[in-house]
């Protein structure tokens, strides 16, 4: 008898692999690729869909939480491409050069690609992996960690997502605006980006994902994201899914020596988000500004799982993830920051901020410090907690209301995270997004 | 009939009865000091005319400008013209003080069916008034009270009396914590406020803050009740004979 024990597939893992087997061949890639994706999917086949006893994924048991895996999106139709045109407005007008994916796919029609500033190059995925562009082998998969399930999906199903590359010394002053945008079927889609920022180039990058409340679609999103020395990258995602959708993203970057990198995640839509960052510093000096808000209510699930390694000296980062929920949301934030060996001087600094705004909302926190270097500075902090009544006294013995008391402290406790975005135009969308938000929070119990 | 009318009024906090059948009237640009040693009541009185949660009227009645007082939440009751000028003004990370500021002084407005300020006759007014109070600019653009001295919390306090134009003001122990310039600062910022449409109930354990903003009338409060009122020749003897025979009063 084999001492070997075979976990019970759920339907959505059996759902995963008949979605591989049927699609694998037509795939875009040629044999090095799909060898890639063979090896990712039988990675992710031998431990399954990770759940509550899977450190990495304790609170949020993924196995329990995708109920089904839904069939790869078949190419948007036009009423799916007209839906698009007003999509990504969350980042406000920036004037951002937009590449729009409708259910996963490319769309070059409602793309801006023309009139590309000198050194910036931009292109869909799935063209480069089907021209077998050389360069990809140097990037796709370097960064992104392939024993994640998430990455290993990705990996194994990506069919599409943008190349872009900034080449050393350019300095692209208009945003960069990824527009994710789900069509009213419910299908999945595994979009796979690559941002290459060349030694003393700069570029901000925005990512958006939404798509329609009544659908309970799935998005899988990675991006590898790669900054040289000097190079200065701002990284912005928005997740504003459909209320039914489960999201999974993925950031994995590398940051070169004497850079600035900022990434800014703010998280207010989807049933159930997973938004996880791996993040490597590797070159001297770097100073690194990590920040996040998200707003969440009803049953929304929302988990920010980050990684922060120091592996070269005198770098700095700054980690501040703030949540507001309400009903029975419940937020989980991993945080590690590891300080390796080598990586004296760090100055890393990280604090997460749960606000309660219901007694039946949870937040999970788990910050952790990994260091193995003596001559550093690093701390950590964690709060969870309601409004506070005296402040809220105070604001309304001022005549101030109730509901407009609650907004302005809750705008004030979000804050310290958004204003930590460079750009003015983009702070103020989603401040207004947040004001959105809370006129939108019903009447109270 | 006075604008402020306080009767047999029972206030219980957690269940404990602190103020026990108080009774006080203002009428209409009176100033009212009301001393009293440590735990007679005071702040409770402050806050319970605010509108505080956690202190409960448990019998009595407040009228102001004759509408029951307890049928209002505090927004109400400050758009009504009520303001406390708190003892310990609190800090609000986050929120600019000017945008506190006006975000009040509109939603009362508001409340009251008056058209909002204009970006501009705003900004003029609070530069005027904060100017008179000492107040610079860059204090105006922090977050509420946020690194501001005890003395700048108090004349912050002023300053927002000064633009919302209350017609009662409560100040609850302004003098405490201050210097005498401090203190002079924030009294001369009340004594221009002073007039026939404003009435001020100056709460304070010590003589020495009415020298500066004299009462029409001065209650003593002891263990929850008004035990004598006179004029203001009585904070004076109060000054010099401390609070010991109205403590054994009240412990009859």
């Amino acid at each position: 008898m084999s001492a070997d024990v075979t976990t019970m597939k759920t339907a959505a893992e059996t759902g995963l692999a008949q979605t591989f087997a049927q699609a694998r061949a037509k795939l875009p890639g040629g044999k090095a690729v799909a060898a890639q994706r063979e090896a990712a999917f039988d990675a992710f086949a031998k431990s399954g869909l990770p759940h509550r006893r899977i450190e990495e994924w304790k609170y949020t048991d993924l196995r329990a939480l995708m109920r089904d895996a839904k069939p790869l999106a078949a190419p948007p139709d036009a009423a799916a491409k007209v839906l698009a045109r007003t999509a990504g407005a969350l980042a406000g007008d920036l004037e951002a050069r937009r590449l729009v994916f409708v259910d996963g796919a490319f769309v070059p029609e409602l793309s801006d690609t023309t009139k590309l500033e000198e050194g910036l190059s931009v292109g869909s995925l799935a063209d480069a992996l089907t021209a077998g562009d050389p360069a990809l082998t140097r990037y796709l998969g370097k960064l992104a960690p392939a024993d994640d399930a998430a990455v290993a999906l990705n990996t194994a199903l990506m069919g599409d997502g943008a190349v872009i590359r900034v080449a050393a010394g350019a300095v692209i002053k208009r945003p960069l605006h990824l527009v994710f945008v789900s069509s009213a079927k419910p299908s999945a889609s595994f979009v796979r980006s690559l941002l290459i920022v060349e030694p003393s180039a700069r570029a901000m990058l925005i990512e958006s994902h939404e798509g329609p409340a009544g659908s309970d679609y799935q998005v899988n999103a990675a991006l590898e994201l790669f900054a040289g020395d000097q190079a200065h990258v701002d990284y912005v995602k928005l997740i504003a899914d459909g209320a039914q959708a489960l999201h999974v993203s993925t950031l994995a970057a590398a940051i070169g020596g004497k850079a600035r990198f900022n990434a800014f995640s703010f998280v207010a839509g989807g049933a159930v988000v997973r938004n996880q960052l791996f993040l490597r510093f590797d070159g001297e000096d770097t100073v690194a500004g990590i920040r996040g808000a998200t707003l969440i209510r009803g049953h929304q699930h929302a988990d920010t799982t980050l990684v922060a390694n120091h592996i070269a000296e005198g770098c700095q980062s700054r980690e501040v993830f703030k949540a507001v929920l309400d009903d029975e949301a419940h937020s989980v934030f991993q945080g590690r920051i590891i300080v390796s060996p080598g990586a004296q001087k760090t100055d890393a600094k990280m604090m997460t901020r749960a606000l309660l705004l219901s007694e039946r909302a949870e937040a999970d926190s788990k910050p952790e410090l990994e260091i193995f270097a003596d001559d550093v500075q690093c701390g950590h902090g964690a709060t969870a907690g309601a409004l506070d009544d005296e402040l809220k006294f105070y604001l309304m013995a001022r005549g101030i209301p109730d509901a407009e008391a609650e907004a302005l402290l809750i705008q004030a406790f979000l804050g310290e995270a958004i204003e930590g975005i460079e750009d003015a135009g983009l702070r103020e969308s989603l401040m207004e997004a947040v004001a959105v938000w809370l006129k939108s929070r019903g009447p109270k119990q | 009939m006075a604008l402020l009318e306080v009767k047999n009024l029972h206030v219980a906090i957690d269940g404990k009865e602190i103020l026990k059948g108080l009774d006080l009237s203002v009428n209409a640009g009176e100033v009212h000091a009301i001393m009293g040693p440590n735990g007679s009541g005071k702040s409770t009185l402050a806050y319970v005319l605010a509108g505080k949660a956690d202190y409960e009227p448990t019998q009595g009645e407040v009228l102001f400008n004759g509408r029951n007082l307890f049928d209002m939440s505090p927004d109400e009751r400050a758009a009504a013209g009520m303001f406390l000028a708190f003892q310990y003004p609190l800090e609000i990370p986050g929120v600019a003080t000017m945008t506190f500021l006006r975000t009040a002084l509109n939603a009362q407005r508001k409340k009251r069916g008056e058209a909002e300020l204009s970006t501009p006759q705003f900004l003029k007014t609070v530069r005027d008034a904060a100017g008179k109070l000492g107040i610079d600019q860059e204090m105006l653009r922090r977050g509420v009270n946020v690194g501001f001295s005890g003395g700048e919390k108090k004349r912050n306090e002023v300053l927002q009396m000064a633009l919302l134009e209350p017609k009662l003001a409560i100040l609850d122990e302004t003098d405490s914590g201050l210097d005498i310039d401090a203190l002079k600062i924030a009294a001369d910022g009340v004594n221009r406020l002073r007039g026939p449409g404003r009435s001020f109930v100056v709460i304070t354990h010590y003589q020495r803050l009415l020298n500066y903003i004299v009462p029409d009338v001065v209650h003593v409060l002891s263990a929850g009740r008004i035990v004598r009122t006179g004029g203001k020749e009585l904070a004076l003897e109060l000054e010099a004979r401390g609070y010991a025979e109205y403590q054994e009063e009240a412990a009859v």
